[in-house]
C-alpha cells in the first residue's frame, strides 16, 4: 500500500483548515479509506480538540520524529470509526523541531498502511507551513470568499508550484485544489461577498467543494465531532461532497443558494 | 445583453470592489513572483553597456519579464531623458539620437503608467 498526503492549507489563518481536515479525514475513513490526520500546528495543538481526542494524547508527532516514541504509541483510533486515526503534535515551543528529514521518514511509514494521510498546515508561511506542504501530493486550498484569504491562497498555490518535494524532484506537480468554506449564498446574492465565479476566476485551481456557512460547524466544535458525522449539517453534506468529488464521483454543487424565498419573491427580485 | 447591461448596469457592490481589487493586486504581485533569478544581473550588465555611451543611474533602467496573451515578453525600459551624452572614440552611435531612440519609451501593454 502507497498513501497519498493530501496538506490542507492557506496562507491565512480562521479560514477552516483545522475543521475541514477533520472534516475531510473523517468524510475518507466513513468511505472505508484508512486514513491519519496530521496536526502540524507545533506549539498550537488543536486538532486534538477538534477531533475529540485531547484526553487521550500521550506521545505526539515531535516524540516519534525524535524516536522517543514509536509510530504506533502515538497514533489516536478515532471512537467512532475504525478506519480513522489521529496523530496530534506537540505543544512544546520550539517549531524548528519539525525536521525534513524526521518528517519525510515518518510520512514515509504512515504510507505503509494507511490509504490517506491527512495533513493539517498551521497558518502562515514559516518552516511549519512549509514543510506540511513540501510532502504532498494534493493540496486542499481552504479559502474564504473574502480578499486576505483569497491572496493568501494565490500566494500558497504559488509556493506549492516551486517549493513542494515534487516541484525539487521535477515530479508531477502537486495536484491543487481550491475549497471555499463559510460561504454565504444569502450576502453573496446581496453584493456583499465575493462570488463562487470571483474566486473560481482569480485562483483559476479546479474546484473541490463550497462549504456553505453553518451554525453547526461551531456545535460540531463544541462536542469535538467531525462536521461530517452531522447528517443534518448543510456544512456536513458539503464536506461528504468534496471527499466523494477528491475520489473520483462526479457531485453537482449544492448549497449555492440562499434558502428557499418565497415565489413570488423569486419572481418579483429583491424585496 | 448589451441592451440589458445598459438597463440594468452591474451595481457597484462592495463584493466588485473586492473582486476588481483582488485582479489587481495579484496581476502585480504574480508578474514579481514569476520574475526569474537572472533579471538584476540582466539590469547591472545592461546598465554597465548603456553607461559606456550615456551617463545613467540605476534607477534609469528598469528589466521586467512580462505577459501580453500568450506572448511572454522581455520589457527594458531605458530613460535617458536629460542624461549626458559621453564623447565616444570610434563614433559607435556617438551623436546621441541612435540612444535616443532605445526609449522613447512607449510603454508596454501591460506596464502601469506612472
Amino acid at each position: 500500500m502507497a498513501g497519498k498526503v493530501i496538506v490542507l492549507t492557506s496562507g491565512k489563518g480562521g479560514v477552516g483548515k483545522t475543521t475541514s481536515a477533520a472534516a475531510f479525514a473523517a468524510g475518507l475513513a466513513l468511505r472505508g479509506h484508512r486514513t491519519v490526520v496530521i496536526d502540524f500546528d507545533v506549539g498550537l495543538r488543536n486538532l486534538d480538540l477538534i477531533m475529540g481526542c485531547e484526553r487521550r494524547v500521550v506521545f505526539d508527532f515531535i516524540n516519534v520524529i525524535n524516536g522517543d516514541a514509536k509510530l504506533n504509541q502515538a497514533l489516536i483510533k478515532d471512537k467512532r470509526n475504525d478506519h480513522l486515526f489521529i496523530f496530534p503534535t506537540s505543544q512544546t515551543r520550539d517549531k524548528d523541531a519539525l525536521k525534513r528529514d524526521g518528517v519525510g521518514r515518518v510520512l514515509e511509514e504512515l504510507k505503509d498502511s494507511f490509504d490517506y494521510i491527512v495533513c493539517d498546515s498551521p497558518a502562515g508561511i514559516e518552516h511549519g507551513a512549509l514543510t506540511a506542504m513540501y510532502f504532498a501530493d494534493s493540496a486542499i486550498i481552504v479559502t474564504n470568499p473574502e480578499v486576505s484569504s483569497v491572496r493568501d491562497s494565490d500566494r500558497i498555490i504559488g509556493l506549492l508550484a516551486s517549493k513542494s518535494r515534487r516541484a525539487e524532484f521535477n515530479l508531477e506537480p502537486v495536484a491543487v485544489h481550491l475549497l471555499l468554506a463559510r460561504y454565504s449564498p444569502e450576502r453573496v446574492r446581496k453584493g456583499e461577498m465575493l462570488t463562487l465565479e470571483d474566486v473560481k476566476e482569480i485562483l483559476s485551481i479546479p474546484l473541490l467543494g463550497v462549504i456553505p456557512e453553518s451554525e453547526s460547524v461551531l456545535r460540531a466544535s463544541n462536542t469535538g465531532t467531525p462536521i461530517v458525522f452531522d447528517e443534518e449539517s448543510s456544512a456536513g453534506r458539503a464536506y461528504h461532497d468534496a471527499v466523494a468529488r477528491f475520489l473520483g464521483e462526479q457531485r453537482e454543487m449544492r448549497f449555492l443558494q440562499p434558502e428557499r424565498r418565497s415565489f413570488f419573491r423569486a419572481l418579483f427580485g429583491r424585496a | 445583453m448589451r441592451l440589458l447591461n445598459l438597463l440594468f448596469p452591474e451595481r457597484r457592490t462592495t463584493a466588485v470592489i473586492a473582486r476588481e481589487r483582488l485582479k489587481i493586486v495579484l496581476a502585480h504581485e504574480r508578474a514579481s513572483r514569476e520574475a526569474p533569478d537572472f533579471l538584476p544581473v540582466l539590469q547591472k550588465e545592461l546598465l554597465d553597456v548603456i553607461g559606456r555611451y550615456v551617463e545613467i543611474r540605476s534607477d534609469m533602467i528598469r528589466v521586467n519579464l512580462g505577459k501580453s496573451g500568450d506572448t511572454s515578453l522581455l520589457e527594458i525600459n531605458v530613460e535617458i531623458d536629460g542624461a549626458g551624452v559621453k564623447p565616444t572614440k570610434n563614433g559607435a552611435s556617438g551623436d546621441g539620437k541612435a540612444a535616443a531612440r532605445i526609449d522613447q519609451g512607449i510603454a508596454a501593454p501591460w506596464v502601469k503608467p506612472s
